[in-house]
């Protein structure tokens, strides 16, 4: 009956634990991937934000990098929202 | 004919790695094909006691390994199917009794009598893993959806691929459809995409699994079991059939399914 109650209350699927665990195994791989540390990786994402900042205004909270693998390869993949988006949908 | 060496390993203890060989050894014997099953697990034997088969041990991988018996004499019928042994691990010795290089042995020596030979990895990624990974042809790596399983499963791939062994095939075990539709659970898709291998299986929490082994009978023996009937999909899957992934969005009582309806999803 889950789904009933969840749209009566508003789906609040960000607090749902399905969604943390997806996020934080997205982190963890990041780590586990790269060997890169808590700090380091901190490090890359501000400089990377500080970089593209410098052309378009990036919304900063909600920049996500992660590893993914294609085949063999590792990719590091940033999603960078940008604030132009969302003012345009009001 | 020589016999595709498998090796069902996870990384992470606990995911079901003994319980996916037993199951996918009944299910693969059923469908008429010759299966060995070796637990590499020296030390901590269990792949005898989910098979039924404890029993009748009499000789172990180790006493093969040194030479006290012969490979014929380490192997058990399971009398249940037409072509379907085991080959049980010492309970008293340690990894560091078997190499993998006796392992590659081993196998060498089963290949022409069998279609498949299935090696029960140990957790972990020290000797035992090693040990087990050393012959196979093809791995298939057992996780369940949860992060500490998922993490694990992925340091397993990238070792995996680092020793060439081919791209690692992926069974999901112990998935709740209830939790994953109320978003409590990862889904299938959220564990398929960070892992980036094939999928070969998606196995539903199923008591019958606890009961199937309270009684060294496995699932897949159980034509009622959902996991029994996930597992034999699974040994389809193996010998090159496409089977169709089980829907699990099932379940639950009418009035349950009623709600799931107005609730739109």
């Amino acid at each position: 009956m889950g789904n009933l109650f969840d749209r009566l209350r508003g789906r609040r699927d960000r607090a749902k634990s399905g969604h943390v665990a997806r996020e934080r195994l997205r982190l963890i791989l990041v780590h586990d991937r790269t060997n890169l540390s808590e700090e380091q990786l901190a490090q890359l994402r501000d400089e990377m934000i500080e970089l593209i900042s410098k052309y378009v205004d990036v919304d900063r909270d909600n920049v996500e990098i992660s590893v993914e693998r294609h085949q063999t390869e590792n990719w590091l993949v940033a999603n960078i929202p940008l604030r132009i988006d969302r003012a345009r949908r009001g | 004919m020589s016999a595709r060496v498998i090796t069902i390993t996870s990384g992470k203890g606990g995911v079901g790695k003994t319980t996916a060989t037993a199951n996918i050894g009944v299910a693969l014997a059923a469908l008429g094909h010759r299966v060995a099953c070796i637990d590499a697990d020296i030390g901590l034997r269990n792949l005898d006691v989910v098979m039924g088969l404890e029993n009748r041990i009499v000789y172990d991988l180790v006493d093969v390994v040194e030479g006290r018996c012969k490979l014929r004499q380490a192997m058990i019928k399971d009398k249940r199917l037409p072509e379907l042994y085991l080959i049980p691990a010492a309970q008293t010795r340690d990894k560091t009794a078997v190499s993998p290089t006796d392992m590659v042995r081993i196998t060498d020596k089963l290949r022409e009598d069998f279609d498949f030979i299935l090696i029960d990895s140990p957790a972990g990624i020290e000797r035992g893993f090693r040990n087990a990974v050393a012959p196979a042809d093809e791995v298939v790596i057992i996780t369940n959806p949860e992060v500490s399983a998922v993490r694990d499963a992925d340091r397993i791939i990238g070792l995996i691929e680092a020793e060439e062994k081919g791209p690692a095939m992926l069974i999901i075990n112990r998935v709740k459809p209830e939790m994953v539709r109320r978003g409590e659970m990862l889904t299938v898709d959220d564990v398929v995409d960070v892992l980036a291998i094939k999928l070969l299986g998606i196995v539903p929490e199923d008591e019958a699994v606890l009961t199937s082994s309270n009684r060294g009978t496995p699932a897949a023996m159980d034509e009622h079991s959902k996991a029994g009937q996930a597992f034999r999909n699974i040994g389809r899957r193996l010998t090159g059939e496409d089977v169709p992934f089980m829907s699990l969005d099932g379940g639950g009582s009418i009035l349950q399914r009623f709600f799931r309806m107005i609730g739109g999803s």
